[in-house]
């Protein structure tokens, strides 16, 4: 359990945020930039004293304003990864990685991290000789070698373009699914947050606006403003059902039904997460015959968020329960004239599930 | 190759015997001293600060001066090291490393204090969250990032230490073999009748070795920032 309730004041910026969550899996912490990400996360790591609160990891206080607790930060144990990874430039990547091992102590060993990041054949090279996405691989395996309690990441991706991102993102799954070890992720970016993260803390203006599993959240209409309605989307937990072979494409078995989707190399069985975006989803009040949507889901509508303008957000219920938004344009809306409860046609394109939207 | 006469071998090796030892005893003091003024915050710390750079500004004669009623004899620190140790600096070649000491300090203390305000605070951070203590972080995280401005002010220090002549001459008068150094040695001949030929020649060494100082200051700072930025050696 993680137990985070952060008060204090920041020049004329007020930071006053509570919320606990699970210890396994990845909480991710989303907000716009000034919502108070970072200071929130340099809290937890004891890099800035909050006024009031308290910090606790299972046992383990680490600071509590009450009791005059204040664990500094090199007991704390935390394995923060920088946004700017923060490697020591007159070191080898070698003596960054050992830099905070723990003789004796260690839960992982140098050899595991390396294979896991596949930063073997940087070892004998120095910071200033890596490329962006290498240095925070390095950067990663620093914090992981420190046996932390728990691992935190600022925006790790936040300095990368985009094709390190995507170099990235499969180790920090990787991470995620090998290791057990909790981890906090800072993050501004939708799509990352949600292929990553379990639980959901939603930042804005220094205050959690909701805290949840990141399918619940990603699917609440009200929250559309803070999660933003460009990239609003549901997440579908799904398992690889059947390769088609011939023309490239996975089958994903939904509760009921199933998802196509281009092809994704794992084996039967394996859980994906898919992330589909409100935009990219169609609606019809009988499915059309002869389309090129290859998925026609039968769904009914939950919910209508209507504030007046262009388009207007759609929650549909799946038959096996789970939440899909759709974004459609208002005057879409008043021609098919839908009410809550009306039974409904999801249409979603295959080709709008890219590579992006896979969470492991 | 000009051969060396007796004079000029012990005055040459004089200067840098106490240009030598006024750079090893300062420099864990400008270390310290560059740290504070980087880094801490105390009530004073302007005054302090005006000490430390005072022989910068006031005339040499004046540092030698007040070195000598303070460690003179009879003086408050001079007299207590005499009684105590029987020992004292005044007309020896320590007294003289001592007054190069002190006139090059706030050279040193300077080029420290600009690269530890260089280096980044996130870097020390970084190494605590991994669990490092404050003496670890201070040994290997912000020492090896200063070493170019260590380096720097040591070398600043020696060659401002070689030319050292006011604060000196006062503190430990001019005596042959114990205190007169180079530049001491010059101004003795250019005193004496007939000296001009030995103050040419004293002049050409005291060049000479200014130049092969700062050659070797160059080679020495390039080699430093290399080891830094872990670049292969070029030799």
């Amino acid at each position: 359990m993680i137990e985070v309730s952060v008060h204090t004041r920041l020049g004329r910026f007020d930071l006053g945020a509570e919320f606990s969550s699970e210890s396994g899996g990845v909480t991710a912490i989303f907000g716009r930039s000034g919502s108070g990400k970072t200071s929130l996360i340099n809290a937890i790591a004891g890099l800035l004293r909050p006024t009031r609160g308290r910090i606790a990891i299972g046992d383990t206080v680490l600071f509590d304003s009450k009791a005059g607790i204040n664990l500094p930060v090199r007991d704390r144990r935390l394995g923060y990864v920088f946004q700017d990874g923060r490697l020591f430039p007159h070191m080898t990547v070698r003596r960054n990685l050992t830099y905070g091992e723990r003789p004796g102590k260690a839960s992982l060993e140098l050899g595991e991290v390396v294979e896991l990041l596949g930063i073997r054949h940087l070892l004998t090279r120095h910071p200033h000789n890596l490329s962006g996405g290498e240095r925070q691989r390095v950067a990663i395996g620093r914090a992981l070698l420190s046996s932390p309690r728990v691992l935190l990441m600022d925006e790790p991706l936040a300095s990368l373009d985009s094709p390190r991102r995507d170099e990235i993102l499969p180790y920090l799954a990787r991470l995620r699914e090998m290791l057990d070890i909790a981890i906090i992720y800072v993050g501004h970016d939708m799509d990352e947050v949600v292929r990553l993260s379990d639980t959901l803390v939603l930042l804005s203006e220094g205050k959690v606006a909701a805290v949840g599993p990141v399918e619940e959240i990603t699917s609440r209409l009200d929250l559309h403003p803070l999660t933003g309605r460009y990239e609003a989307g549901s997440v579908l937990t799904t398992r690889v059902a059947e390769q088609d072979e011939e023309f490239g494409l996975t089958h994903l078995a939904l509760k009921q039904g199933e998802l196509l989707a281009p092809k994704i190399d794992l084996p039967k069985g394996s859980p994906v997460r898919v992330r589909v975006r409100a935009r990219d989803v169609a609606v019809a009040r009988v499915a059309p015959t002869k389309t090129s949507f290859s998925n026609a889901l039968p769904a009914t509508l939950a919910e209508i968020g209507d504030n007046g303008g262009p388009y207007v957000d759609l929650r549909l219920k799946l038959a096996g329960g789970e939440d899909l938004r759709a974004l459609v344009t208002r005057r879409a809306f008043v021609d098919m004239e839908l009410e809550p409860g009306a039974e409904i046609i999801a249409l979603i394109k295959s080709t709008a599930i890219g590579r992006r939207s896979f969470g492991m | 190759m000009i051969e060396l006469t007796p004079i000029e071998i012990e005055a040459l090796w004089l200067s840098l015997k106490v240009a030598f030892w006024s750079v090893t005893i300062s420099l864990p003091f400008g270390i310290a001293a560059a740290y504070l003024l980087a880094r801490a915050r105390f009530p004073g710390k302007w005054l302090v600060d005006g000490v430390i750079h005072l022989p910068l500004v006031v005339p040499p004669v004046v540092v030698g001066y007040l070195l000598l009623i303070s460690f003179g004899k009879r003086g408050p620190i001079g007299g207590w090291l005499y009684d105590t140790f029987e020992f004292t600096l005044i007309f020896t070649w320590k007294g003289a490393a001592v007054a190069a000491a002190v006139m090059a300090f706030p050279l040193m203390v300077r080029a420290v204090r600009l690269s530890l305000e260089a280096i980044d605070r996130g870097l020390e951070a970084a190494a605590r969250t991994l669990g490092a203590s404050e003496f670890r972080v201070l040994f290997t995280i912000t020492l090896p990032l200063a070493a170019p401005g260590i380096v720097t002010g040591a070398v600043l220090a020696f060659a401002r230490s070689l030319g050292e002549f006011g604060a000196t001459i006062t503190f430990v008068s001019n005596i042959p073999g114990e205190t007169q150094t180079l530049p001491l040695a010059l101004y003795t001949m250019t005193q004496a009748p007939g000296g001009e030929a030995q103050a040419a020649r004293l002049a050409l060494i005291s060049i000479a070795i200014a130049l092969l100082a700062l050659a070797a200051s160059e080679w020495l700072a390039r080699r430093v920032h290399r080891k830094l930025r872990g670049e292969e050696m070029a030799q």
